[in-house]
C-alpha cells in the first residue's frame, strides 16, 4: 500500500528526466499510473465488502509519532477508487485535452503529485501523516489553477485558493495535534476505541473548531466557499478531478473520518447542520444566475458539498448512507459535466450559455453524455441520481421533532435549484437551434469524448442495477462513517410514499423553472450586484489592511537605522536581564573572595578610565585613535598583572598595529560631525550606561557561582606529558587546539587579501558616485 | 581587585555601547573594539584571576606543583584579539575607501532614508 501511494510521487519525479520523451503523443502512456492504481485498489473490493479492513505499518519518525500508516476499509475504499478511477479518466482526457500544449509533461507531473497525495489523504490512519498529504494536495491544485502562469488571473486565483486551504491546514493542523495530545496516539483507529475521553475533554470544543476550520476551507463551505468558483481558471480536466470529484471532498472526507471519532454529540452536529445547510442552499441559489458553464458548476459543487456535510452532521444512519451514496452520484456526474464542458469550450470557444445551442447536432455523443449526467444530477427514476436524492430525503425525513420539515424542505429546495443548474450545464449547449457560427464545430479525438460518457453511462448503470455497488462499497463505507454495521441494499422503487412525492414536486418543479427562466447578463448582474457584502471581498479588505499593517510595522522596525536597531536591541536586553535580576533570587554580591588590590592597580584604572572619557568625547579623531590605543595598553597591563604574559605581549602588538594602520590610513579624514542633539547624547548615554552596568552586575553574579576547573587541569596535567610543551597557553593554540588556529590563520589571510584589494582597487571615475 | 575590574568592564561595555549609537563610521569602528575588549576580560575575569602564577610549567617538572592561572581563558581570548584585529584591519580600509567614493562619513549616507532628527 506504501508503494501504492508513493507510485504518483515516484512518477511525478520520473517526469523530470523523462517529461520530454512524454509531451507528445505518448503522453496517453501517462494514464496507465492510474489505471494500474485502479486495478489494484478493486481488487480489496471482495474482503472489504466482506467487512474486513487492511492496516499496514512503516516506520518513518516513530519518535514524532508519524509513521507511515495506513488503513483501508470501505470509506477509504471508496475515495481511492473515485481518485484512481476519475484520474484514469482524466488522465486519458486530459492527453488529448492538452495536446499542443508545451509543459505537457509538467502538467502531467503535478496530476500525479496530486493523485498521491490525495491517496495518502484518504489512505492514512496516522494522523500527522494524513496533515502532510492534505497539504501536498493544496501545493498541487495551487500549481494547477495557476498551470496557465502567464495569465494574471491564473496567478491570482491559484495564490487565493492556496492561501484559504493552507490557512485552513495550519487550524487543521493545531487540531489534529492537539487531538494526539489528549487521546494519546496518533492513529485514527486508536482514537475511535478512546473517543469518550476525547469528547468529555476541556479541549473538546476548540478540537472541533480547528477540525471544522480545516474540513470548511478545503470543501469550499460558506464563508470560505470563494476560492471555489476562482479555482476554475484551471484546466477543465483539473477542474473536473480537484475541484469537483475528489479533492474538494477531502474535507468531507475528514469530517466522516473524525465521525467515530468526536462526532455524536451536539457541538459536532449543530454547526455541521447548519453550516452544509447554509452552503448548500446559498450556492445552489448562486449556481442558477451563472452563464457560464463553469461557473455553474463550481457554485453547483459548493452546495453538493454542503449537502454532505449536511449530511454527515444529521449523523443517523439513513444520512450517513446518504452520503457515502450521494459521493458516488456527485462525482460521476459532476466530473461527466464538466469534462463536457471543456469539450464544448475546446471545440467552439466559449462556455457561455447565452450563446451555447443546438450542439447536439454536432457533437452528438457528448450532448447524450450531457443529457444522462444532467438527468442523474436531477434524479430522474432509473438514474444513481435518483438513489441518492431519495436516501438524502429519507435522511432529513427520519429526524425527530419539528426539524425533518425544516431539513426537508431545505433539501427539495436545494435540489430543485440544482436540477436547474444540471439542465443548464448538461442540456441547454444541446438543445435548441444551431447558429451558424457553429455550424463547423466537429467532434475530438475520441479520447475526449468517451471519458464522460462512460461516467454518464456508468450513473444510469448503477442508477439501474444499484446491486453492483451497495453491497461492495457504499455499505462498508457508510458503515465507516458510523462506526457500526450498515446492511441496507439500495433500491429503486420505494412504493408509493412521501420520499417519491418529494421527488415528483422536485423534478416538476425544477423542470418548469428550466423552461421559464433562461440564463440571462440581467441575472449575472443582479447577483453580481452583492459581491460588494460577500465574504470574498470582505477578505479582500482585510487581506489590504493587513498590508497595509505589515507595511507600517516593517517602516517602524526596520528603518533602516543601524543605530536604531542597535538601540532596541540593547534596551530588550536591558529590561530582559534587569527584570530577570530585579525578579529573580535576590541579587547577592559576595566581596569575600575579592583579593587584595595594590595602587599600580588603582593607577592603571585611573588611567584607562581617563582614557576611555577622552574617546568617547573628543571632537577630534586622532585623540580618539590615541585614546583608544591607551586603553589597549592598559588592558595589555592588566593581563601583565594577572599572570598572562601571551595576552599581553598579543595585546601589545596588536594594539599598536591598529593605532598605526588608524593612522595611517584614516589621518586625511576631516574632524567629526556633530550630528546628534544634546537630547539624544544623553538618551544613548544612559542606555549605554545602563547596559554596562547591568554586564557588570552579571559579572558579579557570576563570579559567585563555583567554577568547574577540569578542563584546565586536563590541559595543566597533559601540557608536558602529551605535548611536550612548558607554556600551557600556546600548548593549548598549536597542539590541542591546533586546527582552530590553523583556520584562525586562514581567516586572517583572507581579511589581509580583502585589506590587500581593497587598497590596490583603483576605481574608474564613472564608478565613483 | 575583582571589584576593580568588573568597574572596568562596565565602562569599556558603557562606552563601546555608546559609540556604537553614533552616527560616525569611525566612532563605530572603535565602539567595536571596545566592546570586543570589555568582552576579553569579562572572560578573562570569570577564569578567576591569579596573580604572579603564569600558566608555565617550571623547568624540569612535568605537571604543575603551584596553582597557575587559567590557561583556557587565555587561549581564548589570544584568539579573540587576533581575530578582531583581522576585523578591524578590514574595516578600517574599507572604511577608507567608503570615504573616498562618498567622501563622507557618515553612516546615514550609506542608505537612503527618509530625513529623521536623529
Amino acid at each position: 500500500m506504501l508503494i501504492a501511494v508513493l507510485a504518483g510521487l515516484i512518477g511525478a519525479i520520473l517526469y523530470i528526466p523523462l517529461g520530454k520523451y512524454l509531451r507528445g503523443r505518448l503522453s496517453v502512456l501517462a494514464s496507465a499510473l492510474p489505471l494500474g492504481l485502479f486495478i489494484y485498489f478493486c481488487s480489496f473490493i471482495p474482503e472489504v465488502s466482506a467487512g474486513d479492513s487492511f492496516r499496514t505499518h512503516y516506520p518513518w519518525v516513530s519518535s514524532l509519532g508519524v509513521n507511515f500508516d495506513f488503513y483501508l476499509d470501505g470509506l477509504s475504499l471508496l475515495f481511492s477508487l473515485l481518485i484512481t478511477g476519475v484520474g484514469t479518466l482524466i488522465f486519458l482526457y486530459a492527453s488529448a485535452y492538452m495536446k499542443g500544449n508545451p509543459y505537457t509533461d509538467r502538467f502531467f507531473a503535478y496530476l500525479s503529485l496530486f493523485m498521491a497525495a490525495m491517496l495518502g489523504v484518504a489512505l492514512s490512519d496516522n494522523i500527522l501523516l494524513l496533515f502532510i498529504f492534505w497539504e501536498l494536495t493544496s501545493i498541487s491544485s495551487f500549481f494547477l489553477i495557476g498551470f496557465d502562469n502567464d495569465n494574471a488571473d491564473s496567478r491570482k486565483n491559484s495564490l487565493k485558493a492556496l492561501a484559504i486551504t493552507g490557512g485552513g491546514g495550519f487550524f487543521l493542523m493545531a487540531g489534529l495535534i492537539l487531538m494526539g495530545h489528549v487521546s494519546g496516539s496518533y492513529s485514527i483507529q486508536e482514537m475511535i476505541s478512546s473517543n469518550e475521553t476525547l469528547k468529555a475533554h476541556a479541549l473538546y470544543g476548540l478540537i472541533l473548531i480547528l477540525i471544522f476550520a480545516g474540513a470548511f476551507t478545503k470543501s469550499a463551505q460558506f464563508p470560505f466557499h470563494f476560492w471555489l468558483p476562482g479555482a476554475m481558471k484551471a484546466p477543465t480536466p483539473v477542474s473536473a478531478y480537484l475541484h469537483s470529484a475528489t479533492m474538494v471532498k477531502a474535507g468531507v472526507y475528514l469530517l466522516a473520518r473524525m465521525n467515530p471519532v468526536l462526532g455524536g454529540t451536539d457541538q459536532w452536529t449543530i454547526p455541521l447542520v447548519i453550516v452544509g445547510g447554509f452552503t448548500m442552499l446559498y450556492a445552489a441559489f448562486h449556481s442558477i444566475f451563472r452563464t457560464d458553464m463553469k461557473a455553474i458548476l463550481a457554485y453547483s459543487t459548493i452546495s453538493a458539498l454542503g449537502i454532505l456535510v449536511f449530511l454527515i452532521g444529521i449523523g443517523t444512519k439513513e444520512s450517513l448512507l446518504a452520503a457515502s451514496v450521494f459521493i458516488l452520484v456527485h462525482a460521476l456526474y459532476k466530473a461527466a459535466l464538466f469534462l463536457i464542458t471543456g469539450v464544448v469550450d475546446h471545440e467552439t470557444g466559449t462556455r457561455d450559455l447565452a450563446k451555447l445551442s443546438g450542439l447536439r447536432k454536432v457533437l452528438f455523443p457528448v450532448a447524450a453524455a450531457g443529457l444522462l449526467a444532467a438527468l442523474s444530477s436531477a434524479g430522474l427514476p432509473f438514474t444513481f441520481g435518483f438513489i441518492g436524492k431519495d436516501l438524502i430525503y429519507e435522511a432529513t425525513l427520519h429526524t425527530k421533532g419539528l426539524l425533518p420539515l425544516i431539513y426537508t424542505t431545505l433539501a427539495v429546495l436545494t435540489n430543485i435549484l440544482l436540477l436547474y443548474a444540471g439542465f443548464l450545464a448538461g442540456i441547454k449547449p444541446f438543445a435548441g437551434t444551431l447558429p451558424a457560427q457553429f455550424e463547423k464545430v466537429h467532434l475530438p479525438h475520441w479520447l475526449m469524448w468517451t471519458p464522460p460518457v462512460l461516467l454518464a453511462v456508468m450513473g444510469v448503470a448503477l442508477g439501474s442495477f444499484p446491486a453492483l455497488a451497495d453491497a461492495a462499497l457504499l455499505n462498508p463505507a457508510a458503515q465507516a462513517i458510523a462506526n457500526t454495521p450498515i446492511e441496507s441494499p439500495l433500491k429503486i422503487w420505494h412504493g408509493f410514499n412521501i420520499v417519491l412525492l418529494l421527488s415528483g414536486i422536485t423534478l416538476a418543479t425544477g423542470s418548469l423553472l428550466y423552461f421559464f427562466k433562461k440564463p440571462s447578463p440581467a441575472g449575472l448582474n443582479w447577483i453580481e450586484g452583492f459581491n460588494r457584502i460577500s465574504p470574498e471581498s470582505i477578505m479582500r479588505q482585510l487581506v489590504r489592511y493587513f498590508g497595509r499593517l505589515s507595511d507600517w510595522y516593517t517602516d517602524v522596525l526596520h528603518n533602516g537605522f543601524l543605530r536604531s536597531y542597535l538601540l532596541r536591541i540593547m534596551v530588550f536586553s536591558i529590561l530582559l536581564l534587569g527584570y530577570r535580576i530585579l525578579k529573580g533570587d535576590s541579587v547577592y554580591i559576595s566581596l569575600d573572595k575579592i583579593s587584595s588590590i595594590s595602587f599600580y592597580e588603582i593607577a592603571v584604572g585611573i588611567i584607562l578610565t581617563g582614557a576611555l572619557y577622552l574617546t568617547v568625547t573628543s571632537p577630534s579623531r586622532l585623540t580618539v585613535v590615541v585614546g583608544s590605543g591607551v586603553i589597549g595598553y592598559c588592558i595589555c597591563l592588566i593581563f601583565m598583572f594577572y599572570s598572562a604574559p601571551d595576552l599581553a605581549m598579543t595585546q601589545f602588538t596588536i594594539d599598536t598595529l591598529t593605532v598605526v594602520l588608524f593612522v595611517l590610513v584614516l589621518f586625511r579624514l576631516p574632524p567629526f560631525l556633530s550630528f546628534a542633539n544634546t537630547a539624544v547624547k544623553i538618551r544613548d548615554g544612559a542606555v549605554a550606561i545602563a547596559f554596562g552596568a547591568l554586564i557588570a552586575l552579571v559579572a558579579l553574579q557570576v563570579l559567585n557561582e563555583p567554577k568547574d576547573g577540569s578542563i584546565s587541569k586536563f590541559y595543566g596535567d597533559n601540557a608536558y606529558v602529551l605535548a611536550k610543551g612548558k607554556n600551557v597557553v600556546n600548548v593549548i593554540l598549536v597542539d590541542f587546539r591546533g586546527f582552530d588556529t590553523m583556520f584562525e590563520i586562514v581567516v586572517l589571510s583572507i581579511a589581509a587579501l580583502g585589506v590587500f584589494s581593497l587598497i590596490k582597487l583603483r576605481l574608474k571615475s564613472s564608478e565613483k558616485e | 581587585m575583582e571589584l576593580l575590574l568588573v568597574i572596568l568592564i562596565g565602562l569599556l561595555y558603557a562606552a563601546g555601547m555608546y559609540l556604537l549609537l553614533r552616527r560616525s563610521m569611525v566612532k563605530l569602528l572603535i565602539g567595536l573594539s571596545m566592546l570586543g575588549n570589555g568582552a576579553n576580560i569579562l572572560i578573562f575575569l570569570l577564569g578567576r584571576i591569579t596573580k604572579g602564577k603564569p600558566p608555565v610549567i617550571d623547568e624540569g617538572a612535568k605537571i604543575f606543583a603551584d596553582i597557575y592561572a587559567d590557561p583556557v581563558p587565555q587561549a581564548l581570548i589570544l584568539t579573540a584579539i587576533v581575530i578582531s584585529f583581522g576585523l578591524q584591519a578590514f574595516a578600517i580600509v574599507l572604511l577608507k575607501r567608503v570615504y573616498v567614493l562618498i567622501d563622507s562619513d557618515d553612516l546615514d549616507d550609506l542608505n537612503t532614508p527618509e530625513d529623521e532628527d536623529i
